[in-house]
């Protein structure tokens, strides 16, 4: 997987009937290294699902352009979107089968299920799911494909917290076993350092970076919640603007 | 809940037989002739394989017509629903041939191509694709755009797309396309026939008007109606439970 190199320059959204035009996103320069973990922070509404769909190519009505570094095709993706958009005619397990390669053994499916505790709820319409098990099942979907990048939008939302803690747990050692790059956008300064390698924080619309920084704690010491909120403190002490933007 | 409903409908269709025997006997005109008289029709009808072989004939015409009427307006209105500008281009021309009577196209359609099957088939294929159209436009309008993002960010194919994500939400449309479409075909087919076949339903039904043959009239027709009742549980019905049993 090369590195993404994303400049967008201005999207704006057009007026409709009596709602004026607005720019989402201005003058925005990010770039994304191979196999990096990057959090996008940002306020509700800054434009962050926009960039999302614009690096998942789903929105092309925009100044600027996303560049892969190397000539390669299309970076398989995963996305996690805020809403879980599984196809209801067809069960969870069904799902998750077809975004999958036909040749994708059933026992990798079999243990993400598991591991996702999503066994004894494969058979099941997602009519008949609770929320935070849509999610569940949408997470599970979007490792499921081995994405090259993987887009998560704010995927532990309607999670109980042992189950995001758990979820949060399988994505880094999902990332870990098989680095790829990922876009996680969240509200949680906490659930970002744990997670991150970098910080991006994002301004209100028209959306354009704030502040990029490393996050220096080692990842065999992320589990200590002393250790990254002392670095949270740290940040908002250092940038004041950040606590705008939570 | 279930059986009083069934006793409901059969006490409704001997409540309509009876109704219909009372006015039999009052009148006493063979122009209204008895339920019985109708059977006995219907019966020897069937025996002579007259009834079998005209309803067989009108039956090829409708399959025929329907298949062609339903994957052409599918396709067409799939197409319609999802690309606005060729919409704003065609929409006057399903307007104008949704506006024109069946009878102009069927006459035109034999005079421009003569008596032959082909140009009965055209003829109703002309009738009812406009209305196929009109369904499954709406349809293809109201399709959820974040389920076809999903699949677009998921690498599905036009092919994978087509059948996961865009026709099962074009069911429900092209149900009512179906039902609203048999409604209409048959009753095109048998005018179809009537001017310009020589079997069928329409042909034969044509000639017992000629000779005021109301008993023969009605045996047919019960026949043909029957058909249609049939097709709807037997095929319709159990679509319909099968494409929709994951709804709550």
């Amino acid at each position: 997987m090369s590195d993404i190199q994303i400049n967008i320059i201005n999207k704006t959204y057009p007026a409709i009937g009596q709602a004026t035009s607005h720019t989402a996103i201005a003058n925005l320069n990010l770039s994304l290294k191979s196999g990096e973990f990057i959090c996008l922070v940002g306020p509700s509404g800054c434009g962050k699902t926009t960039l999302l769909n614009i690096i998942a190519d789903l929105d092309h009505d925009y100044q600027g352009s996303i560049s892969l570094s190397e000539q390669s095709s299309r970076p398989k993706i995963g996305y996690i979107f805020q809403n879980p958009r599984l196809l209801p005619w067809r069960t969870v397990r069904e799902n998750i089968e077809l975004v999958v390669e036909k040749t994708l053994s059933s026992t990798i499916i079999d243990n993400l299920l598991e591991l996702m505790q999503l066994t004894p709820s494969q058979h099941i319409y997602p009519e008949r799911l609770s929320l935070g098990m849509s999610r569940r099942v949408s997470i599970t979907r979007a490792f499921a494909v081995d994405p090259d990048l993987l887009l998560m939008d704010e995927p532990f939302v309607s999670l109980d917290a042992p189950t995001a803690r758990q979820v949060r747990a399988l994505l880094l050692s999902l990332w870990q076993q098989r680095p790829h790059t990922v876009l996680f956008v969240t509200h949680d300064l906490r659930e970002a350092i744990a997670l991150a390698d970098r910080l991006i924080f994002l301004s209100a619309s028209p959306m354009s970076i704030i502040s990029e920084i490393r996050v220096p704690i080692l990842r065999s010491e992320r589990h200590d919640e002393v250790a990254i909120e002392t670095f949270r403190q740290q940040l908002l002490n250092e940038y004041p603007a950040i606590k705008q933007l939570l | 809940m279930k059986l009083t409903q069934q006793l409901l409908a059969l006490l409704s269709l001997l409540a309509f037989l009876a109704l219909w025997q009372g006015s039999a006997l009052y009148i006493n005109n063979h122009t209204l002739p008895t339920p019985a008289a109708v059977a006995l029709v219907f019966w020897q009808a069937c025996v002579s394989g007259q009834l079998p072989f005209h309803l067989g004939a009108t039956l090829l015409r409708l399959l025929v017509s329907f298949s062609i009427a339903m994957l052409l307006g599918s396709a067409i209105g799939i197409v319609l629903g999802r690309h606005k500008k060729l919409d704003a281009f065609f929409d006057n021309w399903l307007v104008i041939f949704l506006n024109v009577p069946a009878l102009v196209t069927i006459i035109l359609c034999y005079v421009w191509f003569g008596l032959i099957e082909s140009a009965a088939i055209l003829a109703v294929v002309i009738n009812k694709l406009p209305s196929v159209i009109v369904t499954i436009r709406e349809g293809a309008r109201s399709l959820d755009q974040d389920l076809l993002d999903m699949a677009r960010c998921f690498g599905f194919s036009r092919r994978k797309s087509l059948i996961h994500v865009i026709w099962p939400q074009l069911h429900p449309f092209v149900m009512a396309a179906t039902r609203s479409g048999l409604a209409l075909i048959w009753k095109i087919i048998l005018v179809v026939e009537l001017l310009g076949r020589s079997n069928g339903m329409g042909y034969q039904l044509h000639l017992f008007f000629q000779m005021f043959d109301v008993a023969s009239i009605l045996a047919y027709t019960i026949a043909f109606v029957g058909v249609i009742q049939f097709i709807e549980l037997i095929i319709l019905k159990p679509l319909d439970r099968k494409a929709l049993r994951w709804r709550r």
